[in-house]
């Protein structure tokens, strides 16, 4: 079935306005001293970012399943190779000798 | 259920022999569209995984990589994706609801950004170039981060000498230190020009996309009984949004609250 | 089974539609691109045996007096290259799956045909790169292409073979993508999931892992060609790069591929043994979700490839374990099919032997595998012939017997004829006995220490090395034999009608050949699969 629903011109505005406030406010954080937690802030919003995206510009929300077990076995399968290998290298100090 | 479906008069132009229905069409083209956009994931996935572990071996040299690309420019950058992502999405509105002006505008201006985007990249490729941060020696002439290479300004690029350069830099940094991490940002650079050349690329792809989907339009084939290429390319267009979306932060904002400028 | 009074060529079918060259190198026809994949891959199946037997004559003798180490080192390499990549690869997907995917869910072809065109078009110039890098002088970095020495000592092609497999990368991808769409939104009404053809399950989850694997091996192809072009440094540790990294993105992709490659085959494997024991299969569903497991698992035991390359032990230890585990579907699936010839009325036609072989093989290269996947052992036997004899066994004693039985199994679909039975059965049975007397000496040989990939080797080892050498030559008769009366059934074979062997399924609901739009009336499906031997043998189309 084809979606339904779609979002209107306002809520275009509006989504376009939070992915703009976003990047301000990644950059704004970027200068400030939170540490290790710097990295961690960046990536969070770049992905509220890009969630946005993919459910309101590219209509994930309105779709079907197929769609949403899609777009999540794709990051699911990113996570396989980074997570897999970092474990590899994460654990290597720990090699005897 | 239903026998085959033979073509009866409200057969849309458009509907391929392989499908029954524009519905059905429809349905294949979009999931089509996902799962090659799943296939571009797995590739860009590639080159992060890849970039994060080398940014956990050499993260000094990352920081001083990502402090010496002009911040501005990135950020600049962000925002005029993101607007073009705006103006996609609006095109697709405009198919969607049959204005056709609205799609013809739209597109223009969504290749208008990207066109933009490429311009300012482009810009930032050759400040790389002259200062002599491209990796290898086969472009320019040859990667060197720490002596005056720069044939607009000498001082430009010397990474070795801003690592210890205060009040941002570290003036006890051993010089030997700081031009050895200026060494090892040559991979660093290397994960830059791999992942934004790669973007680049898919952009300019897009471009050509969008030029064919511009003269569909403007021949008015899409309405709001058929507007799926419109749609899927519009998914493409978005997925490299976010791509961007994410290198903004991992290439530009490495430890910027140290290096302030 | 065929009444042979009865049967007749239908007068317009999807090979005489159209004539003329460009009605073939334009056609959007999934079973003409499924001929002409089968021609390319044929060639490429032979390019790779002639590697294969040139290796084979070397290794007769102990010295190494045939070739150079150089020049054998370009042996196997390019043997592997042509065996993997152009032909094992593309083999059942792409000749088998395009020809009758659309046909088992009864549509009139795949989602997108244009790209399926131009998945071949992307494979030739894969190809064409490919037999650039051999023409050229040939690769020597052993197929799996290991840094630093693929990316800046040899002075051999590899930029220009990188950038072949990586672009016949992207024919795989395609194939995969349209299968993927196919089967979720082109099944005709009625054909819910659970009704589907095992075959179909079995190239959807190979679809799956090209999808998914594919671009990453692209993806590293392309940093391995910038690195070689540009002198960066991303693998080489002279520079501050990590050759290891280039084996995990490699292997992410590599070993998934093995499962692209064997997970068609037993699809394959699960249509024969069921028409040839004419008995449903047992445990249909275990049989379909195992195919999405092999898929799923497949993709988290890589690093079993690596044990013994650096990499952290307990790293080693979590891929042991999960490597262990993939075997698990595997066997689930050899349960399955024993199971279903049980009681069953076994006729020992021509795919049933290779069938049957399969399952022989293929449980012992499976299980060989366990012996590799164990730490402490393959510290011993990694990098030896052990490997070698391992994988030979599953790819060809199992995939290539898959293909085979594949291809006998619906050649009169695909081609209107019979091939002769007789010196079919002869066939079979040579390449049963040459491939056994060919690989088995190897697992001896890598056991006793006989590494890999070198062209000399300790006196003692001769015995075996001329055994396997002699079998070599036996198994290629083996395979040159079809290749023969097939070419010859093509002319003079009997014609076969619309169901040779009385099977279930909707492809031998319409005639042989298939007319080009596959079935006259859209197909509705209202019985389960493999419905052998109840009493409802009513045809399903209506």
């Amino acid at each position: 079935m084809s979606e339904h629903a779609h979002p209107s011109r306002l809520l275009y505005v509006v989504i376009f306005l939070a992915l703009v406030i976003g990047t301000v406010l990644t950059w704004w954080i970027a200068f400030k001293n939170l540490g290790i937690w710097n990295p961690v802030v960046a990536l969070t919003i770049a992905c509220i970012k890009a969630t946005l995206v993919i459910l309101y510009f590219m209509h994930v929300r309105y779709s079907n399943k197929l769609t949403i077990v899609t777009v999540c076995a794709g990051f699911f399968w990113l996570l396989i190779l980074i997570t897999l290998s970092l474990s590899d290298y994460l654990t290597r100090v720990l090699n005897v000798g | 259920m239903s026998t085959s479906q033979t073509t009866t008069t409200d057969h849309h132009p458009a509907l391929v022999h392989q499908f029954d229905s524009m519905e059905q069409q429809k349905e294949a083209s979009t999931l089509g569209m996902w799962v090659f956009l799943l296939t571009e994931i797995m590739m860009f996935g590639g080159l992060f995984a890849s970039y994060l572990i080398y940014r956990i071996k050499y993260y000094d040299a990352f920081v001083a990589g990502s402090t010496s690309i002009d911040i501005k420019w990135g950020f600049a950058n962000t925002l005029v994706l993101i607007g073009s992502s705006w103006t996609m999405a609006m095109a697709v509105w405009s198919a969607q609801n049959g204005r056709r002006k609205g799609q013809v505008y739209f597109i223009i201006a969504t290749m208008i950004l990207g066109a933009a985007f490429l311009g300012v990249k482009a810009k930032e490729y050759y400040e790389k170039y002259d200062e002599c941060h491209i990796p290898g020696h086969v472009i320019g002439k040859g990667f060197n981060a720490w002596g005056g290479c720069s044939a607009t300004d000498k001082s430009l690029g010397n990474i070795a000498e801003d690592i210890r350069i205060p009040p941002h830099g570290d003036p006890n940094i051993p010089e030997a230190s700081a031009e050895l991490t200026a060494k090892q940002t040559e991979i660093f650079f290397s994960f830059y020009f791999a992942m934004t050349g790669l973007h680049a690329t898919h952009m300019l792809i897009g471009l050509g996309v969008l030029t064919w989907l511009l003269m569909r339009a403007k021949r008015g084939d899409f309405g709001p009984e058929y507007y799926s290429p419109v749609e899927n390319v519009g998914l493409y267009w978005h997925f490299v949004d976010i791509v961007w979306i994410f290198l903004f932060p991992l290439l530009y904002l490495i430890s910027r609250h140290a290096h302030a400028h | 089974m065929s009444s042979a009074n009865e049967n007749v060529m239908p007068e317009k079918h999807y090979l005489n539609d159209n004539y003329g060259i460009r009605s073939w190198l334009l056609t959007k026809d999934h079973k003409r691109i499924a001929v002409l994949y089968l021609l390319t891959i044929t060639f490429f199946f032979f390019l790779g045996g002639l590697f294969a037997s040139l290796i084979r004559l070397e290794l007769l003798t102990p010295q190494g007096d045939l070739f150079q180490s150089d020049t054998y080192n370009k042996l196997f390499t390019e043997h592997g290259v042509n065996m993997i990549f152009f032909f094992l690869i593309p083999s059942v997907p792409a000749v088998l799956g395009n020809f009758l995917v659309p046909l088992m869910v009864g549509a009139k072809d795949l989602a997108f045909p244009k790209i399926n065109l131009a998945s071949w078009y992307i494979f030739i110039v894969g190809a064409g790169f490919a037999l650039a890098a051999l023409v050229s002088g040939g690769v020597d970095t052993g197929w799996t292409f290991y840094t630093p020495l693929s990316s800046g000592f040899v002075r051999t092609p590899v930029i220009a073979m990188g950038v072949g497999i990586l672009i016949a990368g992207f024919a795989s991808i395609f194939t995969g993508l349209n299968f993927i769409v196919t089967v979720h939104r082109m099944r005709a009404p009625g054909l819910t999931w659970g009704r589907l053809p095992l075959f179909v399950w079995a190239n959807y989850a190979a679809s799956l892992i090209m999808v998914l694997g594919t671009p990453v091996i692209a993806i590293t192809l392309i940093l391995l060609v910038l690195e070689r072009g540009f002198h960066i440094g991303i693998f080489d540790p002279k520079l501050g790069g990590d050759p290891v990294l280039f084996q995990h993105m490699f292997w992410f992709y590599s070993h998934p591929a093995v499962y692209i490659m064997i997970l068609p085959g037993m699809g394959v494997i699960s249509e024969i043994i069921t028409c040839f024991s004419r008995k449903r299969v047992f445990g249909y569903g275990f049989i379909a979700f195992s195919s999405i497991a092999i898929a799923v698992f497949g993709f988290v035991v890589w690093a079993h490839h690596m044990f013994v390359a650096g990499i952290s032990v307990y790293s080693a230890l979590v891929f042991s374990l999960l490597s262990y585990a993939v075997a698990i579907p595997s066997a689930v699936k050899v349960f399955n099919w024993t199971a279903t010839m049980y009681k069953g009325s076994v006729e020992l036609a021509t795919p049933m032997l290779y069938a049957l072989g399969f399952i022989g093989l293929f449980t012992i290269g499976g299980l060989t595998g366990l012996f590799l996947a164990a730490l402490g052992l393959d510290v011993h036997i990694h990098d030896t012939y052990f490997v070698i004899a391992h994988f030979h066994y599953v790819m060809v004693g199992g995939m290539v017997m898959a293909y085979l039985g594949g291809l006998h199994f619906w050649w009169p679909k695909m081609t209107g004829r019979i091939y002769p039975e007789g010196p079919a059965k002869l066939a079979a049975l040579i390449t049963f006995i040459g491939f056994n007397l060919t690989f088995f000496p190897q697992f001896i040989l890598g056991y006793l220490g006989m590494p890999r990939r070198y062209h000399a080797y300790p006196p003692e080892f001769q015995v075996l090395n001329v055994l396997s050498s002699a079998g070599a030559s036996v198994l290629a008769v083996g395979f040159i034999l079809p290749l023969i009366y097939f070419l010859w059934s093509l002319r003079y074979g009997e014609v076969a009608g619309a169901n040779p062997w009385d099977a279930k399924g909707l492809e031998w609901q319409t005639t042989s050949p298939p007319p080009t739009h596959n079935f006259e009336k859209t197909p509705v499906v209202t019985e389960e699969p493999y419905h052998y031997g109840t009493e409802q043998e009513v045809p399903v189309v209506h």
